[in-house]
């Protein structure tokens, strides 16, 4: 079925459950003069209070009526760090083949990604956000759309639309922007599995049962353009289904949970071989299918819900991904072909302490491993197969491994200074990672989001 | 065509999905809100509020069963003015209800009907938690009330029409016990005028206003900073020059600030309710509190 048939069957099937609401609707018009008669009761008792108020200012209401007043929200998060590493390190994943934003932040004193976020209702019908993020490239500052998407708000049945460009809706820390992050860097197996994040061109749908316990189902259809989809993708490359449950155990307690699936279908998706230090590395491509679960877990505890002056959260994610297809490995002319069938697995489990309304403290581990097989199927003269599979970088090797701590600072709700220490043992030489990173946002407040 | 299947089962639910009709569900988003919807609808609705007595309602998280409680609402009412743009713009978002997003009936902020105190003339986040429509602790004057009463009942006649009659009854009944109230809370409170206070935060702008209490300073330095001891050296300089009959805060906020400068000053701490919950069970029960507490400093 032509994925269009199938949207005009669901939007036909969604109008014809509206009959009840747009009855209940046209009945208003009867009661309209009831209504007046029930305010002009009131405006005398009204006259009289409000004689008894001498007051400056009528608020929201009387605000002088300018164009300015619908401006969108809008609100720039800048973040720089100052790091320091044993030996600048280059990301290398043994087993995995890397993609998307996988650098290590540069040693020294650095700005990161600045963001400029708009957001608003468009209308009645849409909510929109846009994100603007500016970062230092080879050819000066880049800017890039982020996300642009929009929301639907008037659907009913608990749906929703949302379509554009943005971060998925899998695992619990996909949908977070880094400034919202409890340590300065994605875990292990965000850089891994997602390369660092999930966004790309897309639509979702998702749908919120009419139950005491939160539940939420949804999906979402991307272009699949970026890792872990390929370079040249066709729609539906990348496609992603998301059940999530939550609830309240108490007064204090608040959890979370979610089973997503991630399946890419990419074609020539390149990524980074073994470089054995060299400025350029073999090509590596793979064709084929991946197909990723992340199982998501957060549990928050505050004494009486009061977040404020006392919390405790804990969160883990498991990633388990399923990858088989052909690898094209060329590198100064030659080339070979590789079968690969892999498996890989990877978790990270993390816990903040906020001990007073400014400070929290925290402590991340993260491991990864990984169970490929792989098998030359043909060679050029030039190579040899141990060779190839060296430098393909998809042999198992040891499995990556970091831990972090860190402690942080936050004035008010819209800065954050925080120091933070990380063992890396994922790449061939442990590495001991100092770093400060400052959050600073400017204009609209934030989200609490859970 | 694989992807199709969950689009379809989204697809599926959105449609078998019944529209429940169990009277009016209410989500308010303090329990000031919930106490009033429940005088005003009785068993009609079906009411729940978000946050209770001792949460400071500007840092709630956006939780799941928040989400899934206004998921099912038909009417939101919550005090606005920014109090809760933390989490409530969240939940309206993930919730998937038109019913309650702004403009529509069921989407009521107290601020809108309500005259607004302490709307800052400037604003400058340097200044503090400052919010720009105005003081949003607008539910300690119980005329404020009164006016949300009215609004509420509007709203609920609308969303449920077949009952609009029943509303209007409560409302006129409510009306009357809450005006034979105020009327003796004023004459109580006659003896309050001028009685000098220091409060925790600007919590009980209304509460003076209303009162004609004297606040000579506040123990937060600025609006959301938690005190510091240079501001609370300063404060008590300023009490030992004009002393004050006691020092006001709410149950949820940190009491030792109010604590040291009690010891330092002698004057004596007042936790005052600021909303329904524990031994205040209703809105009548709010005012008659703080009444008999301020009564109990006065001179």
């Amino acid at each position: 079925m032509k994925p269009v048939l199938f949207a005009a069957a669901c939007v036909g099937g969604v109008m014809m459950n509206l009959p009840a609401a747009l009855a209940a609707e046209t009945d208003t018009a009867a009661l309209e003069a009831e209504l007046e008669a029930l305010k002009a009761d009131h405006e005398a008792r009204l006259g009289v209070l409000e004689a008894r108020d001498t007051l400056p200012a009528m608020g929201a209401a009387s605000r002088s009526p300018g164009s300015n007043v619908f401006n969108p929200a809008i609100s720039a998060i800048v973040m720089g760090s100052y790091l320091s590493y044993d030996d600048a390190p280059e990301r290398e994943l043994a087993g995995f083949q890397l993609g998307g934003e996988t650098d290590y932040a540069p040693e020294g004193l650095s700005l990161g990604e600045s963001e400029i976020i708009f957001s608003a209702n468009v209308d009645q019908r849409f909510y929109g956000q846009l994100t603007v993020g500016l970062h230092d490239g080879e050819e000066g500052t880049e800017v890039g759309i982020e996300e642009a998407f929009f929301d639907t708000l008037g659907l009913p049945g608990g749906t929703g639309l949302r379509f554009g460009r943005f971060y998925s809706g899998i695992g619990y820390l996909n949908q977070h922007h880094p400034h919202a992050w409890n340590f300065h860097d994605a875990p292990l197996p965000y850089i891994a599995f997602l390369g660092g994040q999930f966004g790309d061109d897309g639509i979702r749908a998702t749908w919120v049962a009419p139950t005491d316990l939160f539940l939420e189902l949804g999906t979402e259809v991307y272009q699949g353009g970026s890792f872990p989809g390929g370079a040249d993708p066709d729609f539906g490359d990348v496609t992603t289904a998301f059940v999530r449950i939550g609830g309240d155990v108490g007064m204090s307690h608040a959890w979370r949970a979610g089973l997503s699936a991630l399946w890419a279908t990419p074609a020539g998706r390149e990524g980074g071989g073994h470089h054995h230090g060299e400025a350029v590395g073999p090509d590596v491509e793979f064709t084929g299918d991946s197909d990723l679960l992340i199982a998501d877990f957060v549990w928050k505890w505050a004494p009486n819900g009061d977040y404020r002056r006392r919390s405790f959260t804990v969160q883990g994610e498991y990633f388990y991904r399923d990858e088989q297809g052909e690898v094209a490995f060329a590198e100064d002319g030659e080339s070979a072909e590789l079968a690969y069938d892999g498996t890989q697995r990877g978790w990270y489990v993390e816990g903040v302490y906020g001990f007073n309304p400014r400070w929290r403290a925290g402590l991340r581990y993260e491991r990864l491993s990984t169970s490929n097989t792989l098998a030359v199927d043909s060679i050029t003269a030039g190579l040899t197969p141990d060779e190839v599979l060296d430098e393909s970088g998809l042999l198992d090797g040891n499995d990556p491994s970091r831990w972090g701590a860190m402690v942080d600072y936050s004035p008010s709700e819209f800065s954050r200074i925080r120091l933070q220490y990380n063992r890396d043992e994922s790449g061939h030489e442990p590495n001991n990672v100092w770093l400060v990173q400052y959050i600073m946002s400017l204009g609209a407040h934030g989200a609490h989001a859970f | 065509m694989k992807y199709l299947m969950p689009w379809a089962l989204v697809c599926a639910l959105a449609i078998l999905t019944p529209a429940a009709w169990a009277g009016v569900r209410v989500f308010a988003c303090e329990p000031e809100w919930a106490a009033l919807a429940t005088e005003l609808g009785g068993e009609r609705l079906t009411v729940t509020s978000a946050t209770h007595a001792g949460q400071d309602v500007h840092y709630i998280q956006a939780r799941p069963s928040l989400i899934s409680q206004l998921r099912r609402a038909d009417l939101m009412v919550c005090s606005g003015a920014g109090l809760e743009e933390g989490w409530l713009p969240v939940l309206l978002r993930r919730a998937n209800n038109p019913a309650v997003q702004p403009g529509s009936p069921g989407h009521l902020l107290a601020a809108t009907v309500v005259p607004m105190r302490g709307v800052p003339g400037d604003v400058d986040r340097a200044q503090g938690h400052l919010h720009a429509d105005g003081n949003p602790h607008l539910q300690v004057d119980p005329h404020n009330i009164g006016r949300v009463a009215r609004a509420l009942t509007a709203r609920l006649a609308e969303l449920d029409p077949a009952h609009a009659a029943h509303y209007r009854e409560r409302l006129a009944a409510f009306e009357a016990r809450w005006a034979a109230a105020i009327d003796d809370w004023e004459r109580r409170a006659e003896r309050l005028q001028g009685l000098r206070v220091v409060t925790h935060h600007e919590d009980w702008l209304y509460l003076a206003s209303w009162l004609g209490l004297e606040v000579v300073g506040k123990l937060e330095p600025l609006p959301g900073v938690p005190p510091t001891s240079a501001h609370l050296a300063r404060l008590e300089a300023e009490v030992a020059e004009r002393p004050v009959a006691a020092i006001l805060r709410t149950g949820y906020q940190d009491g030792r600030a109010a604590d040291w400068l009690s010891g330092r000053t002698g004057a004596p701490v007042l936790v005052l309710p600021h909303t329904v919950g524990g031994e205040v069970v209703d809105l009548f029960a709010l005012f008659d509190t703080i009444l008999a507490r301020l009564e109990a400093v006065a001179p």
